[in-house]
């Protein structure tokens, strides 16, 4: 195994300069200057002081920032096994299609008629979205699952204030939920009834019925749950908040483990928002951008947000508030996160019917391998009665006691061996734990390199715990201080005094 | 199959180390009767030779129209090496800088992001960005609330020269946690909006109040006494800015006399392709008091073990993952590969090259109108000065004219009348550095053509 | 697992904060050494101004750590004499003194303010020990 970065550049031993400290004043990228056109800003709206930008040549600014993008893991150069992210490879002809200059350079107010090709994809992508999902309708708009969680939650407050129903203002949110449901719900004017998993990791169904009445708006669900395992009770749960007059909302975030296997509209979700960045394979860009697609059911159609593309007859064109007058309203300046739409469309059809089936069996294939795999190897599975879904968790808090590794620590040293970690302490029920996805798209010689890399530091934590803890060690930074980063503040560069 | 690498070899190899008979088995635990049947929605697979055909053709029908829009979403343009770099690898499929130590790429791009969009707004704090900028003002309303402690009535001042689309999504974000937008009219001559029109809240409770600079109509407003004016009646002032106008304009830092509170917009224009509508990014700026307020992710700077700097992202105690039902926001992600491409634009251009896009786009737009305006029956529907956009009335409806135009391969500017009936056939035109004399004299000669084709409200083809 | 420390002449809550009579008739609120070391390093503190008034339950004050961002709730309603203005500049001071230096308010109770359900040192042991993992 090798301990070296290969994410590293050149020369690891001196710091990355800042853009500024690179800058010397005059400098300019000649060739990106327009030429001089004079213009007159009224006297008492003029800029004084230039703004604080880099003045470098152009060769500067791209080996800058090329040398800087070399410092990064990403799934184009590491396994990057992140639970609940699906970093499952980016298809770069996504990305050369999406970006044909036809569609990067059409303005997003033009007529309809310039953009018959665009909107075409858009149409298509919704249809087959709803067919995945197997639900009504579908709208494109939301910018990010946290978007599309929103568009979820006020569609179902929609509905009810539509029955004249003004009592419901309660979600049901499981403990084990990510942070995003309760927020989301927060920010719909909801308040959250939190219930608890039991141990081995279902909903607790009594607490369920408990809770559910008169004042329930809905339930957040994901199906498989943030724990990594198949809610097994999810008709039970149906039956209960259905029968309560609340709507099922489903999280998203783990449809690829179940992408062709179960669509969520038969498991009687009323409402779902997909994560195109994950289970769609849109870039995650460092962070974004993303695209939380909405899926409804029949009772929900009405309200979902706009615009939405329709057909009429051969003609494609954007549905707007006169075509949807119960529609929970627009959430973006324009229509969302087209791009990334595109790279959506391109992905699906690439993959196509008979693909789309298997994406579900082989992640789960290769998560339950690495189970097996970790388990053969001594490590904890937090669920060990329960089958991987696209993703497991093993805890370490035996570990933790002795020989005293966290998952932090392990996380830190996987670093080390050139994988990015797993997800690290989320959920939060279980104690230190990793949340391990492999995806579909890694090779087995992949998976069993990153189970061997886990082998040899447990092995190295026994022999000298310490060398676990100070990790990493090759990489362009040591490990951060986060209380410092908290406590002093530094978020813009200024000038040295 | 797309994608997947295992051969049959490997996937015996697994079930075996798994202990199961097929793949079948894994999913013993869902009920068969939830079992999805075939995809009959989907096509069969197309290879990317395949899909790139269909794609081609598509782009091809679409075209590229010479372009007049701006309304929110502007044509400059992008230096190649922006998204050469851009959709680099290791910034393209990198994931949110979760593990600081292997992401110092992303972290640092951001930090120098940060910087860069602080100082050119004129503020102390920035955060990585939002969605974009509508539903960035929408967070800066919910902002406005939980940071002014002394307004107890969430009552925001919305002008009606603020983007008709920012304003809904505003109210479709923030108004389900009761947030009370009150609108402000516009002067019908001058196209800005007066302090006058806002006499009427005085003395009463407001939050915020909001500044687009320039306004949806390309008006430049008088922003140094709408800030004084908000700061003397309590309020908090939330600029709503273009960043390219700020190389020329005084920033929201500098308004009246203590400066904008929050300041929000969109960067599209910094390197970000119109794209048919997205992804963009909202940039958010504030005051430092304001910051533990702010949503979104933020990156600070810090040191490791060694004492070298790196970059981290920091004050995570305000989101989602941490606080849950209490978090500032429910925002996950930002725009990340969209601000590391606006970061390299700024990079290149410089304070010296943002000048001569703004300046360069003035002049286009002062060209444009005067092209325009000088066609029988097109007035310009505002007298006061502007940035790159111009309000201009028809003699008439628009919608029938730009559909004329787009057959000649023009998109001719936005229909506003819809949003604005009392404005009558009311076309909002945008030039930018990109646009020549020669674009500007062909956009005008098809104008005359299509206005000068008989008198059909209905705008029936003629040949 | 680190032990407690739990001062006998302090009463606590299940919320973890504990709080102190005062011969002058106020409480001093502070958070207890549980709480601190579930929160970690504190990098940041919001405590109130003097005057606001406060029902049982109301959150008073924000802590944040790296890992949490946590309201504190007053055990007893009245109104604020004072909050700790040190911890602006210095929020460890709850970690390294929880009872002491690291206090978070100065309280007037109100007239009618019952002081019950506070528990004593043994009390809050024994709901530490029957709430641990």
């Amino acid at each position: 195994m090798s301990t070296a970065n290969p994410a590293a550049g050149p020369t690891m031993a001196a710091r990355e300069l800042t853009v500024f400290e690179l800058s010397r004043p005059g400098r300019n990228a000649t060739a990106q200057m327009p030429a001089v056109l004079g213009a007159v800003v009224p006297e008492h709206l003029r800029r004084r002081r230039r703004p604080l930008l880099p003045e470098l040549s152009e060769l500067q600014a791209v080996r800058h920032y090329t040398r800087l993008s070399q410092l990064n893991f990403s799934i184009d150069t590491q396994f990057y096994p992140l639970g609940s992210c699906t970093m499952k490879y980016n298809p770069r002809g996504c990305n050369e299609y999406a970006m044909l200059p036809e569609f990067l350079g059409r303005h997003p107010l033009a007529p309809a008629s310039q953009g018959q090709g665009f909107l075409t994809c858009l149409f298509e992508l919704q249809e087959m979205l709803k067919d995945v999902t197997g639900m009504q309708g579908v709208s494109l708009t939301p910018m990010a699952g946290a978007q599309g969680e929103f568009a979820g939650v006020a569609m179902i407050r929609a509905y009810h204030l539509a029955r004249g129903d003004t009592a419901r203002d309660e979600i049901v949110v499981p403990q084990a939920a990510h942070g995003t449901n309760p927020a989301t719900a927060t920010m719909c004017g909801m308040k959250v009834i939190e219930i608890p998993c039991n141990a081995e990791g279902d909903c607790d169904l009594e607490r369920l019925r408990q809770v559910v009445g008169p004042r329930t708006a809905g339930i957040m669900l994901t199906n498989p749950s943030t724990l990594g395992v198949f809610e097994r009770t999810i008709a039970d749960i149906e039956a209960a908040v259905h029968g309560a007059g609340g709507l099922l909302y489903y999280d998203g975030a783990n449809l690829n483990a179940i992408l062709g296997k179960v669509r969520p509209g038969d498991m009687g979700f009323d409402v779902i928002h997909m994560n195109l960045h994950k289970t769609f394979s849109t870039p995650h860009g460092g962070g974004g951008p993303g695209a939380g697609a909405v899926g409804v059911g029949s009772r929900l159609l009405p309200f979902l947000p706009i615009p939405m593309v329709g057909r009429d007859g051969e003609t494609y064109r954007w549905l707007v508030e006169a075509d949807r007058p119960q529609s929970i309203g627009r959430l973006s300046g324009f229509m969302g996160n087209a791009g990334v739409l595109l790279r959506a469309y391109i992905y699906m059809r690439m993959v196509g019917r008979e693909g789309m089936g298997r994406i579900g069996e082989y992640a789960t294939l290769a998560a339950n391998y690495m189970l097996a795999r970790l388990r053969q190897a001594g490590f904890e599975p937090a669920y060990p009665t329960r089958r991987a879904t696209h993703e497991f968790i093993i805890t370490l808090r035996r570990e933790a006691r002795d020989p005293g590794v966290t998952a932090m620590d392990v996380a830190k040293r996987l670093l080390d061996y050139g994988f990015h970690a797993p997800t690290t302490y989320f959920p939060l029920l279980v104690p230190e734990c990793l949340l391990i996805e492999p995806t579909e798209t890694e090779t087995k010689e992949a998976m069993d390199g990153f189970v061997d890399a886990m082998v040899a530091i447990l092995r190295e934590a026994g022999e000298d715990a310490s060398r676990v803890k100070g990790a990493p060690y090759t990489l362009p930074v040591r490990r951060l201080d986060d209380v410092r980063a908290a406590k002093h503040l530094d978020l813009t560069w200024k000038p040295p005094t | 199959m797309a994608f997947i690498p295992h051969t049959d070899e490997d996937a015996r190899a697994m079930l075996r180390a798994i202990g199961a008979d097929s793949i079948e088995d894994l999913f013993d635990e869902i009920p068969r009767k939830l079992r999805a049947g075939p995809l009959t929605g989907i096509p069969l697979a197309a290879n990317e030779m395949e899909i790139g055909r269909v794609m081609s053709a598509r782009a091809a029908a679409d075209g590229r129209p010479l372009n007049f829009i701006g309304a929110g979403a502007y044509e400059h343009h992008i230096p190649a090496a922006v998204w050469a770099i851009t959709t680099r690898g290791e910034f393209y499929s990198a994931y949110t800088p979760y593990q600081a130590e292997a992401s110092q790429g992303t972290l640092q791009t951001i930090y120098e992001y940060q910087t860069m969009i602080a100082s050119l707004t004129g503020m102390q704090v920035s955060n990585a960005s939002l969605y974009d900028g509508a539903s960035a003002l929408a967070e800066a309303c919910l902002m406005a609330v939980r940071a002014n402690r002394r307004s107890q009535s969430a009552r925001i001042l919305m002008p009606r020269a603020v983007n008709p689309t920012y304003r809904k999504c505003a109210k479709a974000i923030a108004g389900l946690q009761s947030l009370d937008f009150q609108p402000v009219d516009f002067d019908a001559a001058a196209g800005d909006t007066p302090v006058n029109r806002l006499a009427a809240h005085a003395g009463s409770d407001i939050t915020a109040v909001v500044i687009q600079q320039p306004n949806f109509f390309g008006v430049l407003e008088d922003v140094d006494a709408l800030t004084d004016w908000a700061h003397a009646n309590g309020a908090l002032v939330i600029a709503v800015v273009n960043p390219t106008a700020l190389a020329l304009l005084k920033p929201p830092g500098e308004w009246g006399a203590a400066g904008a509170d929050i300041v929000v917009g969109d960067g599209q224009p910094l390197g970000v392709p119109l794209a048919s509508g997205g992804p963009y990014f909202g940039f958010m700026t504030a005051r430092l008091e304001h910051v533990r307020q702010m949503p979104g992710r933020i990156v600070g700077r810090t040191l490791d073990l060694d004492g070298r700097p790196g970059y981290t992202l920091t004050l995570q105690a305000r989101e989602q993952h941490i606080r849950r039902s209490k978090a500032t926001s429910n925002i996950c992600t930002n725009q990340g590969l969209v601000v590391t491409a606006a970061t390299i634009y700024m990079a290149i251009l410089g304070p010296l090259g943002l000048e001569r896009v703004a300046s360069a786009s003035m002049a286009r737009t002062t060209e444009l109108v005067a092209a325009l305006g000088a066609l029988p029956g097109i007035k310009v529907a505002f007298s006061g000065a502007r940035f790159h956009e111009a309000l201009l009335t028809l003699p008439r409806p628009v919608a029938p004219v730009l559909d004329a135009l787009a057959r000649r391969g023009i998109a001719g500017g936005l229909d506003v009348s819809g949003d604005y009936p009392e404005l009558g056939n009311a076309l909002l035109v945008c030039a930018t550095e990109t646009k020549t004399t020669e674009d500007i004299a062909a956009f005008a000669a098809a104008l005359k053509d299509v206005l000068s084709e008989g008198s059909s409200a209905t705008g029936k083809v003629h040949s | 697992m680190s032990t407690s420390l739990l001062p006998s002449d302090l009463r606590y809550t299940k919320s973890h904060e504990w709080v102190r009579q005062n011969p002058d008739g106020t409480v001093t609120v502070g958070i207890t050494d549980h709480a601190q070391h579930a929160l970690g390093d504190l990098v940041f503190v919001e405590v109130p101004e003097a005057g606001r008034v406060l029902a049982a339950g109301d959150a008073f004050a924000v802590v944040e750590s790296v890992k949490a961002a946590s309201d504190v709730y007053s055990p007893i309603a009245g109104e604020v004499a004072q909050g700790n203005a040190s911890l602006a500049d210095a929020p460890e001071q709850i970690n390294s003194d929880p009872y002491g230096a690291g206090w978070l308010m100065q309280l007037r109770p109100a007239a009618q303010a019952s002081a019950g359900g506070l528990l004593d040192a043994e009390g809050y042991a024994a709901f530490l020990a029957e709430t641990a993992e």
